[in-house]
C-alpha cells in the first residue's frame, strides 16, 4: 500500500475489535477507489478513538449524534460515502431516535455499529445489547432484560435498506458485507452493518476466552444479511 | 434600483436573510413560535430546488444535521425556541468546541419549562452560555424586522469569518410582527469554509486525552474570541452624552425603551439609552460612554439575565435600579413611569 493510504497508530486496547473493523473498511474503501469521497462521524465512546487512525477524513461527533450529522453531511454533499461509525450505545440507546429516523427516512448513509454488548469507554456497564445475566458494572447481579437486536428492528422500518450483521473474527465476510452496503448508499439506500466485537478488557477475558465469547454471541445475534 | 416595498413578517425576513446570506438548507423541528421559519423554508424550497431541508425527528438530531452539512462546507442553519433551545446545546457545544460556522435563530418563548409560547427574554444565559464550556458564541438581539434581516445577514458572514456558532436571539412578537419594508441592506457574503475537504482527508477532534491540550484550544480560541469581539461587538447609544439616568435593554424591550427616552426627555428628564446589538460579545467600550451618567435602569422580560451578563462583563459596572418583568412584555409607558417614580425631582 503507498505511505499515504496506510493506517496510523493504534490507541485501541490490545485485542479491541474496533481495529479489525476499522482496517477492513479502509481496506474496502481503498480497493473501490472511493476512500476521498468517504467522511466517517465517530461517535463518542471507544469509537472517537479511530479519529486519526485511518487515511480517510473523520471527525468525532457526540455521544449518540453520529448518525443525524452524517444525515446533514450526506445531504450537504452528493456523491459522498458518508459512514457513521458508533457503538451499541451510541446506536441503540442514546441515539436509537436518529437511528430509526434515518432509517425510516431511508437516508443513504452507511451506519456501522460495533456490538461488543457492553460500554467500553466509561468501563463496562450494561449496554442495549448486554445478555440476560450479564454481569456489569452497573448490573452487578447480572443483567435482567433481553439483548436489543438492532438491525431486525431497523429492517421492520425499511424494506429497501441494506442490513446485515457479521462479527469482527470473519473479516472476510465483513469486507463483503460493507462493500455492499456502500453500493447500497451510493443506490440512495440507508445501510447498517452491525458488527460483532470483542472487548476483552471490559469482558475481562484473554484472547482463545475472548474469541469463544464471541462466537457464542452468534448464538443471541445472528449473523448474516437480514432480509 | 427602483425602491422595493414589500409587506413581510419576522419569519419572512429571516428567510430571505438566510437565502441572501447563501444558505441552502434548514434542519429544524416544530417549535412555537419558531415553526413559521421552518415551514415558510419548506413553502420556498417548493419554488426553488435549490433549497433543501428536513424536519427531524427533534431538535438534538436538528443541531446536528446543521453541523454536519457545514462540515461538508455548506451553508445551513436551525431556528428553535424555549424547550428546544435547550436541546440545541448539545450540538452548539460541538460547535463551538470544534469551531463550526453554525447558525440558528432563537426564537424566545416563556419559561422555565414548557412555560408560554410567544416572548421572554429568558434565553439569554442559554444563547450566550448554555453549553459545557466558555461560552465562546455570538449572539445578536434585533430590535426590529431591519434588524433581524441585517443581524441574521451577518451571523452567517461572522460565523463563517471567525468559525464561532453564532445565533441570533428574538422572540414571537418580533417574529410574528408584520409591516412593509423596503430595500434590504445590501451586504456582501463570505463564503462557507470548506472544512472538510473533498481531495485528501482532515481529521478533527472534540475529545482530548490530555488536559493541557484542551487547554490550549481554549486558550487559543480565547485569544481569537478576544480579538473578534474589538471588530463585531456592537450597541446603540441613544442621547447618552449629557443623560443623567441610562435606561439598558435590549431586543424589542429596547426599541420600547427608546420610545421611552423620548417622552422622558420631553418631561424634561435628562435620559438616555443604552442598547447592546451584540450580547456576546458584549460591547464593553461601547458601555463607556455612558458612564458619566449617575442613574442606571436595566429593564428586561426576565429575572436579571442581561444584569448579569452586565456585571459579568463590564468592569466597575454601576449599580442599577431594575425593570424585571420576567416572561411578560413591557410597554413604553411603563418605563416612563417607572424612571419618573424614581428619578424625577419631586
Amino acid at each position: 500500500m503507498p505511505k499515504n493510504k496506510k493506517t496510523k497508530s493504534i490507541a485501541f486496547c490490545p485485542g479491541c475489535g474496533h481495529i479489525i473493523i476499522l482496517q477492513t473498511l479502509n481496506r474496502v474503501l481503498q480497493k473501490l477507489q472511493k476512500a476521498d469521497r468517504a467522511a466517517i462521524g465517530l461517535d463518542i465512546g471507544c469509537s472517537l478513538l479511530a479519529w486519526d487512525m485511518l487515511p480517510i477524513s473523520t471527525f468525532q461527533t457526540h455521544h449518540g449524534r453520529a448518525v443525524p450529522t452524517m444525515v446533514g453531511f450526506e445531504k450537504a454533499r452528493e456523491k459522498s460515502i458518508a459512514v457513521a461509525y458508533t457503538g451499541d450505545g451510541g446506536a441503540y440507546s442514546i441515539g436509537l431516535q436518529s437511528l430509526l429516523w434515518a432509517a425510516r427516512r431511508n437516508n443513504p448513509i452507511l451506519v456501522i455499529v460495533v456490538n461488543n454488548t457492553i460500554y467500553g469507554m466509561t468501563g463496562g456497564q450494561t449496554a442495549p445489547t448486554s445478555l440476560r445475566g450479564q454481569v456489569t458494572d452497573t448490573a452487578p447481579a447480572g443483567h435482567d432484560e433481553l439483548p436489543m437486536l438492532g438491525p431486525e428492528l431497523v429492517r421492520e422500518l425499511n424494506g429497501q435498506a441494506y442490513i446485515a450483521r457479521t462479527a469482527a473474527n470473519e473479516p472476510v465476510i465483513l469486507a463483503e458485507y460493507l462493500e455492499r452496503a456502500i453500493k447500497a448508499t451510493e443506490a440512495g439506500n440507508f445501510a447498517l452493518v452491525e458488527v460483532l466485537s470483542y472487548c476483552p478488557t471490559n469482558w475481562r477475558m484473554k484472547g482463545v476466552e475472548s474469541n469463544n465469547h464471541l462466537n457464542k454471541l452468534k448464538d443471541t445475534f445472528k449473523t448474516g444479511e437480514i432480509l | 434600483m427602483k425602491n422595493k416595498r414589500e409587506f413581510l413578517s419576522g419569519s419572512d425576513v429571516v428567510v430571505r436573510a438566510v437565502r441572501d446570506a447563501g444558505a441552502v438548507s434548514m434542519y429544524g423541528y416544530p417549535i412555537t413560535p419558531g415553526t413559521e421559519i421552518l415551514s415558510k423554508w419548506i413553502r420556498e424550497a417548493a419554488r426553488d430546488k435549490r433549497m433543501k431541508y428536513l424536519q427531524t425527528e427533534d431538535e438534538i438530531a436538528a443541531g446536528f444535521a446543521v453541523a454536519g452539512a457545514v462540515l461538508a462546507g455548506e451553508k445551513s442553519f436551525t431556528a428553535t425556541a424555549g424547550p428546544g433551545t435547550i436541546l440545541m446545546q448539545d450540538a452548539l457545544s460541538m460547535a463551538e468546541g470544534m469551531r463550526l460556522p453554525f447558525v440558528a435563530i432563537i426564537v424566545q418563548r416563556g419559561g422555565p419549562s414548557s412555560g408560554t409560547v410567544i416572548y421572554s427574554q429568558q434565553e439569554v444565559v442559554l444563547a450566550t452560555h448554555g453549553g459545557n464550556g466558555e461560552g465562546m458564541r455570538i449572539v445578536y438581539s434585533p430590535s426590529s424586522l431591519t434588524e433581524l434581516y441585517d443581524m441574521t445577514r451577518r451571523a452567517f458572514n461572522d460565523a463563517a469569518r471567525y468559525r464561532f456558532p453564532a445565533l441570533v436571539l428574538t422572540d414571537g412578537y418580533l417574529v410574528k410582527t408584520k409591516q412593509v419594508i423596503s430595500n434590504f441592506k445590501k451586504i456582501k457574503n463570505i463564503p462557507a469554509p470548506k472544512i472538510v475537504s473533498r481531495t485528501g482527508h482532515v481529521n478533527l477532534r472534540n475529545i482530548f486525552t490530555v488536559e493541557e491540550e484542551l487547554n490550549e484550544e481554549i486558550l487559543r480560541a480565547q485569544k481569537d474570541y478576544v480579538k473578534m469581539s474589538k471588530t463585531i461587538a456592537k450597541s446603540e447609544s441613544y442621547l447618552v452624552a449629557d443623560a443623567d439616568t441610562i435606561i439598558i435593554a435590549h431586543g424589542i424591550v429596547g426599541r420600547v425603551a427608546r420610545d421611552a427616552v423620548d417622552k422622558l426627555r420631553a418631561r424634561g428628564l435628562r435620559v438616555g439609552l443604552w442598547r447592546p446589538l451584540t450580547l456576546a460579545p458584549l460591547d464593553v467600550r461601547g458601555f463607556a460612554k455612558t458612564r458619566r451618567a449617575k442613574n442606571f435602569v436595566v429593564a428586561e422580560s426576565s429575572a436579571g439575565q442581561l444584569a448579569d451578563l452586565l456585571k459579568n462583563r463590564i468592569s466597575n459596572c454601576p449599580n442599577f435600579s431594575t425593570y424585571f418583568r420576567p416572561a411578560l412584555g413591557i410597554e413604553t409607558d411603563e418605563i416612563v413611569k417607572f424612571v419618573m417614580k424614581k428619578y424625577a425631582k419631586k
